[in-house]
């Protein structure tokens, strides 16, 4: 083994790294602005350059807020337990961080980019592990394993809101793991395959993106997103004006920042997946071309296409902030088991239909399979959304106040 | 208070029509609302750069300041009103023979906490002489305690800095 092997991944790892950081920290500040905006205010614009009174708009604010947090006294409380005070942060932070080792930021650099000397051929693929057949499943798999950061956070601060906001929190995190895992399974058995980077190919070759044949299972899996990201309206974990501040409240300086940095790479995370799995990744009609084989101005208008639909998901986790108000925790888990699961059950059960009847369904109508796929998706979603109104599912949860005070 | 006291009217939630349940109406007005506001105009004030403009600086209460009459004297003539009705007894009067015939005492000391001081008035509104008033200034700060007990001569410079500026009168 020549060390030359290690050189791709290795650099692909600092770069996604560095990457990261940097990113999570400017949307910190974009978040900060959005809220802003919509509160009618301006938001920070007076941190530029350091020591200058240059000001860029406030773009030096994320540096000001690393070095901030970096040198506040950082307090470990005597009644914790130490080992695992120190663990949930860590173990949320290593999740969130190596989620990203299989998330494609683009498709590939073709191999004429770089210097003849450098000696490489094939098309360098732009995630850290590309080709890594369960994909999806480790993605799933760290997932699960943040919640462990948000328990063991709440359970080794040995305090009453600590705890409260962790029970809150992994019992949220596990119930939207269900219709997460369901909104997913639609799309693997659509593709056939586990890989992230198959499931864009597959987009691309048809040109159709898995929302406009699955809106029902694409519905599924944003809100279980924004769940397992903790965003309101569904952010009964932290809910900073209802508890105290949930299971990071005795969390201070490096390890706070652990957990806020978590957070947001949680939020990027599930805007990529949503963006990977149902709209189309790096694919655009008339763009991109859809196959592997391409020139670099190619490569260049995917990651950039990829880059411009991430970024559109992310402002809706932010605007969405300010839209719609918190669920209750009682809402929250109907909402989960009684209309997702469903939903998500359905939608997989559609999705299994179509494929082994699909063919022939398609030419019973006289329409090509895609506008089928079409025709039969939404009309899934309209009908099940139209059944749950009239069912009303959370009917026999709402009490009269009479009994509810007994 | 029992369940079952005739008094009580029990009121149950309205249950939602279809229209409610189905949520669409609600995620549209959620949404429209944050979007007028994104693009809307900023109510936000660049305080220090731009300066907040006081709509009526006749009635708004800022800081003190001590009137001169048309000869440059104080104008106050020691009657204890304004301390009197101040609820706050941040005003503290030393009052002294005057030396100029046309009235008996004057103030040989005035002194004002402004860190007590609620900015309520009051002071204005019992003064016979129109001696006292608040003015526009509304930012008022200082490096200690002491430096915020504005004396007789600091009163009096209030008033030769707003004198005509627009900020009073």
């Amino acid at each position: 083994m020549s060390p030359s092997i290690f050189i791709e991944p290795l650099s692909k790892i600092v770069v996604v790294l560095i990457g990261l950081m940097t990113a999570a920290a400017y949307l910190v500040l974009l978040e900060r602005w959005v809220a802003a905006w919509v509160q009618d205010r301006i938001g920070p614009n007076r941190v530029g350059v350091p020591l200058t009174n240059i000001r860029l708009f406030g773009l030096g604010q994320p540096l000001a807020d690393g070095v901030k947090f970096l040198f506040k006294q950082e307090i470990t409380p005597s009644h914790v337990d130490r080992v695992l005070f120190f663990l949930g942060p860590l173990v949320m932070f290593v999740a969130a961080v190596s989620v990203f080792a299989v998330v494609p930021f683009g498709s590939v650099i073709p191999p004429e980019v770089f210097p003849k000397s450098w000696g490489i051929e094939r098309p360098i693929s732009l995630s850290i592990a590309p080709g890594f057949d369960v994909g999806v499943l480790y993605v799933f798999a760290l997932g699960g394993i943040a919640v462990y950061g948000v328990v063991l956070g709440g359970w080794a601060s040995n305090t009453k809101y600590s705890f409260l906001g962790g029970l809150r929190s992994g019992a949220q995190l596990i119930s939207y793991e269900l219709p997460l895992g369901l909104g997913v399974l639609g799309v693997v058995l659509a593709t056939g395959s586990l890989r992230l980077d198959a499931i864009i190919a597959q987009q691309a070759q048809t040109g159709l993106w898995n929302v406009m044949s699955q809106p029902l299972g694409f519905l599924v899996f944003c809100v279980a997103a924004f769940a397992e990201a903790a965003r309101l309206p569904f952010d009964l974990p932290e809910a900073e004006q209802e508890l105290v501040g949930g299971y990071h409240t005795e969390y201070s300086g490096v390890k706070l920042m652990m957990y806020m940095v978590a957070e947001f790479l949680h939020m990027v995370l599930a805007a990529f997946l949503i963006v990977i799995l149902f709209l189309g990744g790096w694919h655009c009609w008339g763009l991109t071309g859809s196959t592997d084989a391409v020139a670099w101005p190619i490569a260049l208008v995917r990651v950039v296409v990829l880059a411009v639909k991430v970024m559109g998901m992310i402002l809706f986790f932010m605007l969405a902030r300010w839209s719609w108000p918190r669920f209750r925790y009682d809402q929250l888990m109907q909402l989960g088991w009684k209309i997702m699961i469903p939903w998500g059950t359905i939608n997989l059960a559609a999705v299994a239909a179509w494929l082994e009847f699909g063919d022939r369904a398609a030419r019973a109508m006289s329409l090509s399979f895609g506008s089928a796929t079409i025709a039969v998706g939404w009309s899934v979603l309209l009908m099940v959304w139209v059944a749950t109104v009239a069912a009303d599912p959370t009917r026999g949860d709402r009490p009269s106040r009479r009994e509810a005070t007994k | 208070m029992k369940r079952d006291d005739t008094a009580i009217t029990w009121v149950n939630r309205p249950r939602l029509g279809p229209l409610g349940r189905s949520y669409l109406l609600l995620f549209a007005q959620g949404m429209t609302t944050t979007l007028r506001h994104l693009f809307g105009r900023k109510k936000t004030i660049q305080s220090p750069e731009v300066r907040h403009e006081i709509p009526d600086p006749h009635i708004y209460r800022g800081v003190h300041r001590l009137n001169r009459d048309e000869q440059g004297r104080v104008k106050c003539v020691a009657c204890f009103l304004c301390a009197t009705a101040c609820p706050a007894h941040c005003i503290d009067i030393v009052a002294a023979k005057s030396p100029w015939p046309d009235r008996e005492k004057y103030p040989e000391s005035f002194t004002i906490d402004e860190l007590r001081c609620i900015f309520c008035g009051m002071c204005e509104e019992a003064c016979p002489v129109d001696a006292i008033e608040l003015t526009g200034l509304y930012d008022l700060s200082g490096k200690s305690r002491e430096e915020m007990v504005f004396d007789k001569a600091k009163l009096l410079s209030v008033y030769d800095n707003t004198e005509g500026l627009g900020i009073r009168d």
